[in-house]
């Protein structure tokens, strides 16, 4: 493989540097590199960015192709800077089986856009009843230490704390979808002001909160390490910073739409602005922003979750839940966080890569851009700014709830090791 | 007038008198030999019901044929819907058998709205009742009964509602025609007093334009109508409420009850009344209550919303009566005599 000089980039947004890659590695990190033998990419002005890793993404194969594969998904991250996904479990069928996981990740290799990393369901079918056989599915070509039943909240205590505990034995995590079950029958939308006027079914925030605070406090009991998912509320948020200042091992990611949006947009009842856990309040957006800036909540996480188009363009409570966000996703937090002020790009880096790696024990990923690391890189032009446009999206599916809203920033460059998968903001 | 009805929240007070006065105008119709008028003659209306309502559909039914609409009826049930066909699908089928208005019922909140506002149909839509969001036409029925009640026929004409109490009594949390009612009233200049177990509340009702209270007693004597809604026996399971004789010992309109309400006050339901939960027999047979009237009222005013939206300028139903503020200057309606028998 031939060399690549990376030049004048702002490397975790600092000072200009050249960035040499060699085959697969990062060779060399400083000023004034020789360009002799190597392809060069002019990046003066550009920041370059560890490659991002993202914990929380639907990648639908196997099962629903027509919404999105391995491969389109991929695709997707690659064009948002991403270079590992962590492909979550509720496929058809569901991946709990070692079956399943090596698939889809033997998939993620051959395409070779991103590393694709699965993710094992906690319990057969999903069905919160029965654990999978998590010890297999560790044990197997994929790797798995990531467990979710992400969809569904595993909400029996009971078989919580044995999946908390059984992980341990090979370093594993729980990633749990906080949704009492219960208390969200039926429900359409975040319960508060709007939902009063609009007529949607409430999906209230204690609803998020109580399953958290049970999980925290399991997790505690039993000495085992949790991840939330896509954290929502203020008193989420609260729960969180109580939690680990009491030391207990909980980790806690944000989607790049709660950092964004909020439930006043389902006034519209289009369906796009559908997703669960829903949007919720400016008040919970700030508060979100705030634990992102000061660390109570760990990383970005996209929910990345592909729907055809017949999905969303129905009344509302027929559509399905969820949005896509691999190829917004830095957009998103460079307006909600790095143009607010509340992040520089070291702590960007921190929380859309080296942090989920470090959760995700995603091996080779999540490393600082320095010499003898594995080369890869996402190279952002922070100073554009443009409409998001569908059409042009790597992911077959167009569910996106950014469509014409000007957003910073866009990935020009991404490296998988040393491999470019995006040049010049187009997929190779 | 906008070009559909979704929400009773969109009509402005001039917009809500000019209905109520229109339907005034609709209601003389009923009184003649022969109920109809020419105005929509050649313009075809379909009644979309995707829920079971026989009331409001034939109350629409009959304001569409009273005006000589076309009508088409299409119930959910045994249709294209149940194998899956989508809402979009089946209202583009129809627009393109010819329809200039969709009169929609919907389980789904929003679903009008939808119909409206997507680009998937051009024909005009007329909300029926949607999920647990609105019955705009349920609200402005209400408040034209209220006004002839509290007012008066010919006094109310050109008249809002302000100053009168209305109080609404149940389960509010499921209903469109309490969310209809308090946007529209508040609009009247009415001051609405919702009253419910607390569980029957949405959480954030407290930024709706009402007072709430859990005291029934207490508001009565001081309600010029008190408006009972539906309390389904199910939503005892639900532990909404322990029993259903709780339920009516607590939020129930009895004689007793009735008894405390100034003299002049009415009693409305919107229908179908539990009989034993929500409303006892003395009450619901009593001359105080509306009910009979609000269904025929209710057919006046899905008049005066058809011809509204659909009559466009044509003078079919004029009248020389009292100035109202209308929302098009250039509207000669009031300038022509009354309503032109049959030709």
């Amino acid at each position: 493989m031939s060399k690549i000089l990376i030049r004048g980039a702002k490397v975790l947004g600092g000072a200009p540097q050249d960035v040499l890659i060699d085959g697969e590695v990062v060779a060399e990190v400083g000023e004034g590199l020789s360009a002799e033998g190597a392809e060069v990419v002019e990046a003066a002005g550009k920041v370059l960015l560890p490659g991002l890793v993202d914990l929380h993404t639907h990648l639908r194969e196997p099962g629903r192709e027509d919404s999105e594969t391995v491969l389109t998904g991929t695709r997707a991250a690659a064009s948002g800077g991403y270079t590992a996904v962590f492909a979550m479990a509720n496929t058809f069928p569901v991946a709990d089986t070692a079956g399943v996981v090596e698939q889809v990740w033997r998939l993620g290799k051959e395409h070779g856009y991103s590393d694709v990393q699965p993710i094992g369901a906690v319990t057969v079918g999903l069905e919160g009843r029965k654990l999978a056989e998590l010890g297999a599915m560790h044990e197997s070509a994929a790797g798995v230490t990531v467990f979710s039943d992400d969809g569904k909240c595993v909400d029996d205590a009971v078989i919580m704390r044995r999946a908390l505990e059984y992980v341990k034995a090979f370093g594993g995590v729980v990633a749990q979808h906080a949704q009492e079950p219960r208390l969200t029958e039926g429900a359409q939308m975040n319960e508060g002001v709007v939902s009063a006027e609009l007529g949607l079914g409430g999906w209230p925030a204690v609803a998020e909160e109580s399953v958290i605070a049970r999980d925290v406090l399991l997790a505690e009991h039993v000495g085992s390490r949790v991840h939330i998912c896509h954290l929502s509320t203020a008193g989420s948020v609260e729960i969180v910073r109580w939690a680990k200042s009491r030391g207990i091992d909980v980790t806690a990611e944000v989607t790049p739409h709660h950092l964004l949006l909020t439930d006043e947009l389902v006034r519209t009842y289009n369906p796009v602005y559908k997703v669960n856990p829903p949007l919720r309040t400016e008040r919970d957006v700030r508060a979100l922003r705030e634990a992102l800036a000061d660390g109570t909540i760990d990383i970005v996480a996209t929910d990345h979750a592909p729907h055809p188009h017949e999905d969303k363009d129905c009344e509302w409570a027929a559509a399905a839940m969820g949005m896509v966000g691999l190829e917004t996703a830095l957009s998103v937090v460079q307006e909600t966080m790095v143009d607010t002020g509340l992040l520089d790009w070291a702590a960007v880096a921190d929380r859309m890569s080296f942090a989920p790696a470090r959760i995700g024990r995603a091996a080779g990923h999540g490393r600082p851009v320095s010499a003898g690391e594995p080369a890869n890189l996402t190279l952002v032009d922070t100073e554009y700014r443009g409409q998001v446009d569908p059409a042009g999206f790597a992911s077959r599916s167009r569910n996106t709830p950014y469509e014409g809203r000007e957003l910073p920033g866009r990935v020009t460059h991404t490296w998988l090791r040393g491999k470019a998968t995006l040049v010049d903001g187009k997929l190779t | 007038m906008q070009r559909h009805l979704i929400s009773a929240a969109d009509l402005s007070r001039d917009d809500a008198v000019l209905i109520l006065d229109t339907a005034e105008e609709m209601a003389r119709v009923a009184d003649r030999p022969i109920k109809k008028l020419p105005t929509l003659r050649g313009r075809t209306v379909v009644n979309l019901f995707f829920e079971d309502s026989t009331r409001t559909r034939i109350s629409f039914e009959a304001a569409e044929k009273r005006l000589s609409a076309d009508v088409i009826n299409f119930t959910a049930k045994g249709s294209s819907v149940s194998k899956g066909e989508s809402l979009k699908d089946t209202a583009q089928t129809l627009e393109a058998m010819g329809v200039d208005a969709v009169v929609i019922r919907h389980g789904a909140s929003g679903a009008p709205y939808r119909l409206a506002n997507s680009g998937w149909i051009d024909a005009a839509v007329i909300n029926a009742g949607d999920g647990t969001h609105q019955h705009p036409t349920q609200a402005l029925l209400d408040a034209f009964t209220m006004r002839r009640r509290l007012t008066g026929r010919d006094a109310g004409l050109g008249q809002d509602l302000s100053g009168k109490r209305v109080t609404i009594v149940g389960d509010v949390l499921h209903s469109r025609v309490a969310r209809s009612n308090v946007d529209l009233l508040h609009t009247l200049g009415a001051e609405v007093t919702l009253v419910a177990p607390p569980t029957l509340l949405p959480v954030g009702v407290g930024s709706w334009p009402c007072e709430v209270s859990y005291d029934l007693d207490a508001v009565l004597p001081k309600s010029d109508a008190v408006m009972m809604l539906r309390v389904q026996r199910e939503r005892m399971n639900a532990a909404f409420f322990p029993t259903e004789r709780e339920y009516s010992r607590r939020y129930g309109l009895d004689g007793d009850r009735m008894a405390r309400m100034p003299e002049h006050a009415v009693v409305m339901h919107p229908g179908p009344m539990v009989r034993g939960m929500e409303i006892t027999a003395e009450v619901a047979d009593s001359p105080r209550c509306t009910v009979v009237e609000q269904v025929a009222n209710g057919v006046s005013i899905r008049m005066a919303v058809l011809y509204l939206l659909l009559g466009g300028n044509e003078p079919a139903v004029t009248h020389a009566r009292p100035p109202v503020s209308h929302h098009h200057p250039s509207d000669e309606r009031s300038a022509h005599t009354p309503f032109a028998e049959e030709k």
